[in-house]
């Protein structure tokens, strides 16, 4: 099997702060897996690492055999990976649709992605097209964050908490369509503290434990092993 | 007072403020994006002054000539500013703000030595070009052709300004670049790129108010800090980073500047700043400003 994105022994740190120790993961083609961890265990930071926002100071990160260490976020971004932040980031002042075509404009990416068929994935967002960025609900910004991510065409998600903050019910319809991309064939990279959401479309998880990888395996043993789970989440 | 005097009061008060705003918002703009108060601002309309000086003196003085001068003159500071930005700015960005300002401060000192012994320290004079030489009588005041362009001049850019930012992707995205630079980056924007651009249309701006200014006063040593204290006044007055407030602080600083002038002959500038002074305390963030995060 040969890896889709490899990163190997990242250290990354804010400053003089240092968060990651030495993180190695890989996923597949197709595959969906997912970072568990507890709020400040460096899931985000690691998603940060290899889009290059937060380079790391050592290790490698590999996009399909090439090396992409410390390369701007533009050109990972073009190279195929996409990033949904964990607190959204809409453009607040932009409509719905205006934050669409502005991800569409800088899209370095040919593929099947257009406004019509994120319209399709989330038809909410038809609706809400002129409504700026600002005034849409927790859910329906993440949809857009979702959408404005895939106009750029990736091969891979990376996808950070995207139920944080939503109620059960919203978590539950961007469950589907999370499970709809997959199916469609995106490869996907999900951070989650929780397991409802994460185990219900990972195939593998890494668990993370203050900057370092505690636990990794098939998300159906963690699944079937509910000691194994309260071992290393503490749920 | 007669009426047409204090309409005559109000032109000149209008002539003054559009030629503020021209210089004024690209300093907003430039603030706006990057997030970079440009000190420097003023020594590139100043810069934008001596070069369409020397342009006109190339293509012939009272020619027609003269709007190829300025023009060459605003994209000359484009470049200077593009320059600027890419070579050295950019190297300070993520530091503290202090370190953007004394940055900025020093060149406003280099580029005034650079002026100084180009051009020398004297004053320099530009014509206005034949086809507005002429002037109008408009409601029993004189006005100059060349002041009435001004008046017009100034709300075109600020229509041609609006349109851009409001209905052209290229303006989405500058405002997606304000709001947050590193999530338009992480959907493949070169931000860096964004930057710079808006950087060489702030500094255009500059240039093309520093030329255009050249016929109605001459052009001396100086002239950079006292503009960019001036437009300092209008973005806090209108909010800085805010286009139609830049627009609204021009007006207003225009006007008051014109009338405080017969009610305070020897402390014109007093009225402004006074004025600056309660909208500071009132609306700290400027009259159409909003409050920075
Ligand atoms: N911008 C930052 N500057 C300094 N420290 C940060 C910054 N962002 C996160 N951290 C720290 O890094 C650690 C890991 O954070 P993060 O990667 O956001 O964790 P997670 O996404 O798992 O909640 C935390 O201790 C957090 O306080
Ligand atoms: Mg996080």
């Amino acid at each position: 099997m040969s890896a889709l994105l490899e990163v190997r022994d990242i250290h990354t740190a804010y400053g003089q702060s240092r968060v990651l120790f030495g993180i190695s993961l890989e996923v597949a083609p197709q595959e969906c897996v997912c970072l568990l961890g507890r709020n400040g265990v460096g899931k985000t930071t690691t998603m940060r690492s290899i889009m290059g926002l937060t380079p790391p100071s050592s290790g490698r990160v590999t996009w399909k055999g090439k090396e992409i260490t410390g390369w701007a976020p533009h050109r990972v971004a073009r190279a195929g990976i996409g990033f949904v932040p964990e607190d959204r980031r809409i453009f607040a002042e932009l409509t719905t649709w205006e934050n669409l075509d502005v991800a569409r404009q800088v899209a370095g990416r040919p593929g099947g992605w257009d406004i019509p068929a994120v319209y399709r994935l989330f038809p909410k967002l038809e609706e809400l097209r002129d409504r700026p960025g600002g005034f849409l609900s927790g859910g329906e910004q993440q949809m857009l964050t979702i959408a404005r991510t895939l106009l750029g065409n990736p091969e891979l998600l990376l996808l950070d908490e995207p139920s944080e903050g939503l109620a059960p019910l919203v978590v539950e319809q961007l469950l589907e369509r999370v499970l709809e991309l997959k199916q469609k064939g995106l490869t996907i990279l999900l951070a989650e503290q929780g397991v409802e959401f994460s185990l219900a479309v990972a195939d593998r998880v890494y668990v993370l434990e203050k900057g370092e990888v505690r636990y990794s395996g098939s998300a159906a043993s963690l699944r079937d092993d509910a000691a194994l789970r309260h071992q290393l989440l503490a749920l | 007072m007669e009426p047409s005097f204090l309409f005559g009061q109000f032109l000149g008060g209008l002539t003054a403020a559009m030629f503020l705003f021209l210089i004024a918002s690209g300093l907003s703009l430039i603030f706006g994006v990057l997030r970079v108060l440009n000190f420097a601002h003023g020594s590139f309309y100043m810069l934008g002054a001596y070069l369409a000086f020397q342009f006109v003196q190339w293509v012939g003085p009272r020619t027609e000539g003269f709007w190829l001068a300025a023009l060459g003159a605003a994209c000359g500071i484009a470049v200077l500013g593009g320059l600027v930005e890419r070579l050295l700015l950019r190297h300070l960005y993520g530091r503290e703000e202090l370190y953007q300002l004394l940055f900025t401060y020093a060149l406003v000192l280099i580029l005034g030595d650079v002026a100084k012994i180009t051009w020398g320290t004297g004053q320099l004079s530009v014509s206005r070009p034949p086809s507005l030489e002429g002037s109008l009588n408009l409601l029993g005041v004189i006005v100059p052709h060349y002041n009435l362009f001004i008046i017009l001049l100034g709300p075109t850019i600020a229509l041609i300004f609006w349109f851009v930012l409001q209905r052209t992707s290229v303006g989405r995205i500058v405002r997606a670049a304000a709001q947050d630079r590193e999530m338009l980056s992480s959907l493949g924007a070169n931000v860096g790129m964004v930057y710079t651009g808006m950087f060489m249309v702030g500094s255009f701006l500059a240039g093309l108010g520093g030329a255009l200014v050249t016929p109605t006063q001459s052009i001396v040593p100086g002239m950079d800090v006292a503009i960019i204290v001036e437009a300092f006044i209008v973005v806090v007055i209108g909010g800085l980073g805010s286009f139609w407030g830049t627009f609204l602080g021009a007006l207003i600083f225009g006007q008051v500047l014109s009338f405080g002038i017969l009610i305070f002959p020897r402390f014109s500038i007093f009225a402004v700043s006074a004025l600056m002074a309660v909208i500071l305390i009132v609306r700290p963030w400027g009259l159409l400003g909003r409050p920075l995060r």
